[in-house]
């Protein structure tokens, strides 16, 4: 029972002594600790713990040196992601490129023996986990971005090219996708074009380099199916 | 410090304003809406290199021409082919479109099998490649050794490729005349064919060049011949003004297509056509030019329609109003090209061989032979020159026997084949058959009496089915020697059913063989090889590939380059050499025909006392009822008013439900004199008054988790009836009755 409440039932029993104030000062500090003791702790949570929570982190299967493989290469990135015939993107390479190089051992190093005798040996596709995939429903053209508008390949994956290890893989244990399409910061601030891959991102661009299009007739803009299908 | 209530709702609103200012809340909406429109538990196909792969549809006999969208070594789409093919146009239909459902469905048998435990149990243990042709050519081997070779029978699917040629080889190196093919519309044309024009081989229907289609009972919007083809045909005629008349009993959706629908009585179909040809003569609306110069026979046949066929008579077997008869007559003799078509349904169901030879006469009455828009007669492929095999004296006995089911002997000699007297006999105990090769067919669903066929079946102690799934025949074999899928193989199609130009199609493969199949050449090439002596020594080929290169030799790298080859074969425009026929003419009435013309046609089974209704299947291009079924797209596209749940509806005309007190939707048993079954009213205004007419496709009885158990298979109701001049079977359904459930 609060004090409000037995100040009443004193009035209904008919004290005539008048109720004694409360001790408003004690009682309000009180209040105010704990607002603030909730409000660090959830401040905490929401921006310490909560990303460390919602994502697991995964090591790929094999240690890829990028730098390594591009010093050796004569076509840059798209030596082994490269474009089909028919313009579609290739994406992560499959064994079928590795072995043009991977016939044999290259080196002694770990990381080529556990390629070499778990994948090129026993003839399966290394399954490398994609820090770039989209979901499903997203449908996006490298093409039209690489030979249409010009863009390397920095622009949306960063220096991966100069790096001579591969980061874990952090994937979302609620949509299943990798950390890289919301940005490494949890509160989505970015300083790099490369440093996040939302739809937001992609209309930043779009609308900077005044590349909309008008394929809706609702909104003379694009429509939602250009990239959602 | 004492902690109160204030202070645990101050430290929560502290919390929640806290959160508010931390990611949290719009991370895991952005998450939660990402996950949910990504269920993680949709299957998603891997990316990968696209790629399409040119072939040839063979699901069924219309033979379309496919492309095969594919991401790396899956095949993900089937999309029609503007070919060389059936479908020159394009299309494609919805069988044709699930085909990858086949392809990767859950039906199929994954290696050799060896029945295990009783017959029908579906106790099977796999074995190796190997051992399943050991212990074939065994037992084939024995039989032989007992000089038997009659003991075998082979139950092929139709076709003219150098797949059925080879089954036609083994059989005949073998020794036994008893080869089969399941039943179709091919038959009565074929017959129809080499009675009026000498000629053996297929029957030619020029739609692209008609103005004018006559249908006798012909789905030709619902999957007759080729699907596309025909429906694009439809179109144009209708486009160009053109005429489409449908005789059916009931309002399929050619006939509401139709600009004349005829509800002939189920079996009076010949008797309507020689009516519209009594009108056609008596009024002289036929091509006297092309009657005078190419006709034989023309006097007797006038004779016989005005003894027995005038409208008025007719009108009265028929149940067709003979201002109506008179109507289609004169339009179909209006128009400048006008073309009769035959074959009920899609044309896997059997006919009379009267009924074809009566549609036919309208087009030879009309002039419409080996002309543009009508009916050709085309010679049988001569693209496959193996030399003559060789046989042993066993092999030459066993030919020498004489066929089991009758089928070409003096007795039956316009049929080449009776499969139902072959089931009939065996069931018997009449015939003495110790093995069956059962190729990629479904007798055990698709004969007529299906009980009766499982029967006949008991009574054969070995039996071989090369099916690809787990049909109910392969259930009934002792071992299953399954083949690769069409989307696996090469095979040459030599295009017949009602090809206007002779064209063979390549089936090429588009994935590597998923499971431990084989293909089915390469099969009796193996169990040829595997009985030695003359029979492996007609086999000459060290596999399929080999054999199908040989055979056609010099096209083989046009057909890799086109998916398809014009042969040579083209229909004969001199007329002097058109009909090979002893007066060079076609025949539209001799001695022969006017037996077959004379032999009076056969009612339905059934006593109509005691069964007042007539059940009859129709075809519907939502479902398939050939070898692998209806894949489970086709069957979701079936109406609620044709299956609910699993129950089968027959449809029923409105007056018939109400006399026999139904209504829409109730449960009842369809009686026949072969059996009953559970099924629904579905009233329907189109059906003919006291026709029950049921769907072919459904009532599977296997374990296929899409398509057994879901409705009734009409097959199992229905039973045969002899052709008196033809010895085919030509049963239009059967007598039937519905009770109360």
């Amino acid at each position: 029972m609060s004090r409000s409440d037995d100040a009443q039932a004193k009035e209904i029993e008919g004290d005539a002594h008048p109720a004694a104030p409360p001790k408003a000062n004690g009682a309000v500090s009180y209040i105010i600790l704990f607002f603030i003791i909730g409000f660090a702790l959830s401040v905490a949570f929401g921006w310490g713990l909560f990303p460390r929570l919602l994502y697991s982190q995964k090591n790929q299967p094999v240690d890829f040196n990028h730098k390594l493989h591009v010093a050796l290469v004569d076509d840059g990135c798209q030596s082994c992601h490269f474009f089909r015939p028919d313009g579609t993107f290739a994406g992560s390479p499959r064994m079928a490129q590795c072995i043009d190089c991977h016939s044999e051992m290259q080196g002694q190093s770990e990381n080529e023996a556990i390629f070499f005798e778990q994948y090129v040996l026993k003839g399966h596709e290394v399954p490398w986990r994609v820090y770039a995939r989209q979901p499903d429903c997203v449908f996006f053209s490298h093409s039209a971005h690489v030979y249409g508008a010009k863009l390397d390949c920095v622009t949306c994956h960063g220096r991966t090219g100069d790096s001579e290890r591969l980061r874990p893989y952090e994937e979302n244990l609620i949509s299943g996708y990798s950390r890289d399409i919301w940005g490494h910061n949890i509160a989505g601030f970015k300083q790099n074009t490369w440093d996040r891959m939302k739809m937001d991102d992609c209309a930043e661009c779009h609308a900077r380099h005044d590349t909309l299009h008008d394929s809706s007739v609702q909104t003379g803009r694009d429509a939602c199916f250009v990239c959602h299908k | 410090m004492k902690l109160s209530r204030r202070c645990f709702l101050s430290f929560s609103i502290g919390g929640a304003a806290g959160t508010a200012l931390t990611p949290l809340p719009w991370k895991i909406a952005d998450d939660l809406s990402i996950w949910s429109q990504n269920w993680p538990w949709t299957p998603v196909p891997a990316d990968g290199a696209y790629q399409y792969v040119d072939t040839t549809c063979t699901l069924c006999p219309g033979h379309c021409g496919i492309r095969v969208r594919k991401v790396d070594g899956r095949a993900v789409k089937i999309e029609s082919r503007e070919a060389a093919a059936m479908n020159a146009h394009g299309g494609i239909c919805l069988l044709g479109l699930s085909g990858l459902q086949l392809l990767y469905g859950p039906t199929r048998i994954p290696g050799p099998m060896k029945r295990n435990g009783q017959r029908g149990q579906g106790n099977f243990a796999p074995v190796t490649w190997r051992e399943a042709i050991e212990d074939l050519t065994a037992k084939l081997a024995d039989i032989r050794e007992q000089g038997k070779p009659q003991s075998l029978a082979c139950l092929a699917p139709e076709g003219d490729g150098t797949v059925s040629r080879l089954m036609q080889r083994f059989a005949a190196a073998y020794g036994t005349p008893n080869l089969m093919t399941m039943p179709s519309m091919a038959d009565g044309y074929r017959a129809a064919l080499r009675l009026t024009q000498g000629i053996d081989g297929h029957v030619g229907l020029d739609v692209e060049n008609c103005d004018l289609l006559l249908s006798f009972g012909s789905a030709l919007l619902e999957g007759y011949g080729s699907a596309p083809r025909m429906m694009r045909a439809v179109n144009r005629i209708k486009a160009q003004h053109g005429k489409l008349l449908q005789v059916e009993p009931r309002l399929s959706k050619t006939a509401a297509k139709a600009d004349l629908w005829l509800a002939a009585k189920p079996g009076t179909e010949a008797d309507l056509a020689l009516a519209m040809a009594h009108v056609i003569i008596t009024r002289q609306r036929y091509d006297e030019g092309f009657a005078a110069d190419h006709i034989e026979g023309f006097a007797d046949f006038a004779a016989m329609v005005r003894r027995g066929y005038a409208p008025k008579a007719v009108a009265k077997t028929t149940g067709v109003d003979a201002r109506k008869i008179v109507e289609a007559a004169l339009a179909f003799s209006d128009a400048k090209r006008p073309l009769a078509v035959w074959g009920r349904g899609k044309g896997q169901m059997a006919g009379s061989l009267k009924e074809v030879l009566a549609v036919n006469s309208l087009n030879a009455l009309m002039g419409r032979i080996n002309r543009p828009g009508g009916m050709l007669g085309i010679p049988a492929y001569d693209y496959i020159r193996w030399p003559e095999a060789g046989r042993d004296g066993i092999a030459a006995a066993g030919l020498q026997s004489g066929r089991a089911d009758g089928g070409g002997t003096p007795r039956y000699p316009h049929a080449g084949q009776l499969v139902h007297r072959f089931i009939d006999r065996v069931q018997a105990g009449k015939s003495q058959i110790q093995a069956l090769l059962v190729g990629e067919c479904n007798p055990c669903y698709h004969l007529a009496h299906t009980e009766q066929v499982k029967a006949a079946m008991d009574a054969i102690p070995y039996i071989v089915s090369f099916s690809s799934f787990w049909d109910e025949t392969a259930l009934q074999a002792d071992l299953v020697l399954p083949s690769h899928l069409y989307l696996e193989r090469y095979e040459d199609i030599p295009l017949t059913t009602g090809a206007s130009r002779p064209l063979v199609g390549l089936c090429r493969p588009v994935v590597d063989p998923l499971l431990d199949t084989q293909h089915p050449g390469d099969t009796l090439i193996q169990i040829a090889h595997g009985l030695k002596g003359s029979v492996a020594e007609a086999f000459p080929w060290t596999g399929y590939t080999d054999c199908l290169k040989q055979s056609l030799s010099g096209h083989w790298a046009k057909m890799i380059a086109k998916g398809a080859w014009m042969a040579d074969n083209a229909p004969v425009a001199d007329w002097d050499r058109a009909f090979n026929t002893p007066t060079g003419k076609l025949v539209l009435m001799n001695a022969e025909l006017a037996q077959v013309y004379r032999a009076k046609a056969a009612a339905p089974q059934g006593d109509a006392e005691r069964y007042p209704l007539q059940l009859i299947p129709y075809d519907t291009i939502r479902l398939s009822s050939r070898y692998g079924g209806s894949p489970p797209f086709m069957v979701k596209t079936v109406s609620d008013r044709v299956l609910k749940g699993q129950d089968g509806f027959v449809q029923i005309n409105p007056d018939t439900a109400g006399r026999l007190g139904f209504a829409e939707g109730d449960r009842a048993l369809l009686a026949t004199p072969l059996g009953q079954a559970p099924v629904r009213i579905h009233l329907d205004a189109g059906t003919m008054p006291d026709v029950v007419a049921m769907p072919n496709g459904l009532g599977h009885t296997t374990d296929d988790p899409f398509l057994a158990g879901k409705g009734v298979n009409p097959n199992r109701l229905i039973g045969t009836v002899e052709d008196p001049a033809s010895g085919m079977n030509m049963a239009w359904g059967i007598r039937a009755k519905l009770i109360r459930a």
